[in-house]
């Protein structure tokens, strides 16, 4: 991370975030006051054991749920304020989505599957440059296949590819090697440590894998729905 | 893009997509025949009314112009009407009923021959003995008939003389003595109508008038022109009614079928509902792919559905041809396509607002 992007404000800010999900008469705080900043343009980790609440994290910063208190701004717009339709619209065009089972639709084309991305943003050609981002994948060849066709390695970045079509502000990856074997895991890695490095696409990678994790720029870790020491 | 997904979601579960568009389109055949089978009757029995050659017909005053009761008619009406003001010839004909719709009809044979213009026969000739039956070639073939052969209805067995060509007064034709002794309508000689010429049918009008003041409370005159417009749905309200119960069973099937394949297409790709989601996809357009669907399946359910009215026609045709006359029916194709097109988006509102309505983290979840 360069010293100008550390001086510019950060893409995403999150203070005193909590999140309170209710089972039947129960309350159950997920997220208990996070704060997190992160500079546009870095590959951040955030590690923690199941129920840490990264999950939960992930699916706010992606737009998907809404917190219950806090603030938190995504690439300047501030995310409690946003109407359904709005975070929608936010999914579409500044967040792209990485997931641990791919997510592919398995009726379409890895080259079907991306082109629906961009059409559900409203946009219809691809972007300058993901001629390259596709050569870089190594999906060229495959994207004629459907999701059944392909191994879990290729599926991912089929899904990257996705999550990347619409230029988004941020890529979420959630736990994107969790389904793969070593060499696909340490393939898939290197393709989101070159994305980062080549084009400053802001990554922020959920993994409650130090080893992947050891990927990123930095590293946060979570426990019980809070930041936590290393 | 969404058209495609559409129709690659229909294609990869393409025996879901079959069956459904399979019953959409018996539903469309259902429809497409019943009205082809009801306007193809009706046509049947105005061209054989017309083929008689009256230009009038007398039924009894307090009857329907489509009921045929035997007998209600006292045959010494027809020299009366005969005499009457441009009267070329009247004739008493006795109709009664012998299979499910099939009638027997009682003529005197030579001059219902100089009324009509004469029968076209294929083999024989005209009942000459009491027991002679004439059969139209339908009958004929449906009933692997030949002249000679015997023929068993009314509990009489009847030789026939003759096989016609269909479009004379009705499929099966006796002597009206004959028919009279049979059904109890000889003491005193009753007919069912009477069929009227005219020695010039631009008066047509002018003696109907004449006819019903004179025979008022007794026999109603009606023309053959007003007969013919009276052969059609609109004017027969038990028929009116049925169609109108098929029509709405129709989408009531349609509606479940569709509502079924579309649930579980709902329940089945919950997790894709909820890649959707996160890919920006807007609960509308989640809704808009799931009617899409909707009416892709009514869409080819429609033309399964014509095609199969065309095989049920060709069937009934075969099996019945003199009992049941069935057409096409293109003008109704697109009545049975929003029919079908209707019950289908019925089928795909609830299951497309649960769809809409998913929560994208559950979803995503959804094993």
């Amino acid at each position: 991370m360069s010293s100008a992007q550390a001086a510019a404000p950060p893409i995403i800010r999150v203070r005193g975030l909590q999140k309170i999900y209710r089972l039947g008469d129960v309350d159950v705080p997920a997220l208990r006051g996070v704060d997190l900043d992160v500079p546009r343009g870095e590959f951040l980790a955030v590690i923690g054991p199941s129920g840490s609440g990264k999950s939960t994290l992930f699916h706010i910063l992606g737009g998907l749920a809404p917190p219950t208190s806090g603030e938190i701004s995504i690439d300047g717009a501030d995310l409690r304020r946003m109407s359904e339709n709005e975070r929608t619209a936010m999914r579409q065009k500044k967040i792209g989505f990485v997931f641990q089972k791919y997510n592919l639709l398995p009726t379409l084309t890895a080259r079907d599957n991306i082109a629906l991305a961009q059409s559900l943003a409203g946009v219809t050609a691809p972007p300058p440059g993901f001629e390259q981002i596709l050569e870089l994948l190594g999906i060229r060849q495959r994207l004629d296949h459907r999701p059944r066709a392909l191994s879990g390695g290729e599926q991912q970045r089929v899904a990257i590819a996705r999550a990347l079509v619409n230029q988004p502000a941020i890529l979420l990856a959630d736990e994107p090697t969790g389904n793969l074997d070593t060499a696909n895991s340490n393939a898939v890695l290197e393709i989101l440590r070159d994305l980062n490095n080549r084009t400053g696409q802001t990554i922020l990678m959920i993994t409650h894998n130090p080893e992947a994790a050891a990927f990123a720029d930095r590293t946060v870790a979570m426990r019980d729905g809070r930041m936590a020491a290393l | 893009m969404i058209n495609k997904l559409v129709i690659e979601n229909l294609r990869h579960r393409w025996v879901r997509t079959l069956l459904c568009a399979l019953v959409v389109g018996v539903q469309v055949m259902s429809i497409l025949t019943l009205i082809g089978l009801s306007r193809g009757m009706l046509q049947d029995s105005a061209n054989r009314a017309k083929g008689t050659g009256a230009d009038i017909f007398l039924k009894p005053d307090t009857q329907g112009t489509f009921s045929f009761s035997s007998g209600q008619i006292d045959e010494k009406f027809e020299p009366f009407v005969a005499k009457q003001p441009h009267v070329a010839q009247a004739l008493g004909v006795l109709i009664t009923p012998v299979e499910l719709i099939t009638t027997i009809s009682g003529v005197n044979v030579a001059p219902f021959e100089k009324m009509s213009g004469g029968f076209h026969f294929f083999a024989g000739g005209a009942p000459s003995a009491p027991d002679d039956i004439v059969v139209d070639n339908y009958y004929a073939q449906q009933h692997k008939l030949r002249v000679g052969s015997t023929v068993k209805l009314l509990n009489h067995a009847w030789r026939v003389s003759g096989i016609m060509r269909s479009g004379i007064l009705g499929h099966l034709i006796v002597q009206l003595s004959s028919l009279q002794r049979l059904t109890g309508n000889a003491t005193p000689p009753r007919v069912s109508e009477i069929l009227v010429k005219l020695d010039d049918p631009a008066r047509t009008t002018q003696t109907v008038d004449q006819l019903n003041a004179l025979l008022k409370g007794n026999l109603r005159a009606i023309s053959m022109t007003d007969l013919q417009s009276q052969f059609s749905v609109s004017n027969i309200p038990e028929l009116r009614a049925f169609i109108g119960v098929i029509t709405t069973l129709a989408v009531v099937v349609g509606f479940l079928v569709v509502f079924l394949s579309m649930y579980t297409a709902v329940i089945e790709r919950t997790r894709e509902i909820g890649i959707l989601k996160a890919l920006g996809a807007k609960p509308l357009t989640i809704l808009d792919i799931l009617v899409r669907e909707a009416i892709v399946l009514a869409i080819a359910g429609c033309v399964i559905g014509i095609l199969l009215s065309f095989a049920s026609k060709a069937l009934i045709t075969g099996l019945m041809p003199s009992s049941l006359r069935v057409i096409d029916v293109p003008d109704w194709w697109p009545y049975a396509a929003a029919i079908a097109l209707g019950g289908a988006l019925l089928g795909a509102i609830y299951p497309g607002f649960k769809a809409a309505r998913q929560d994208a983290i559950e979803a995503l979840a959804y094993e």
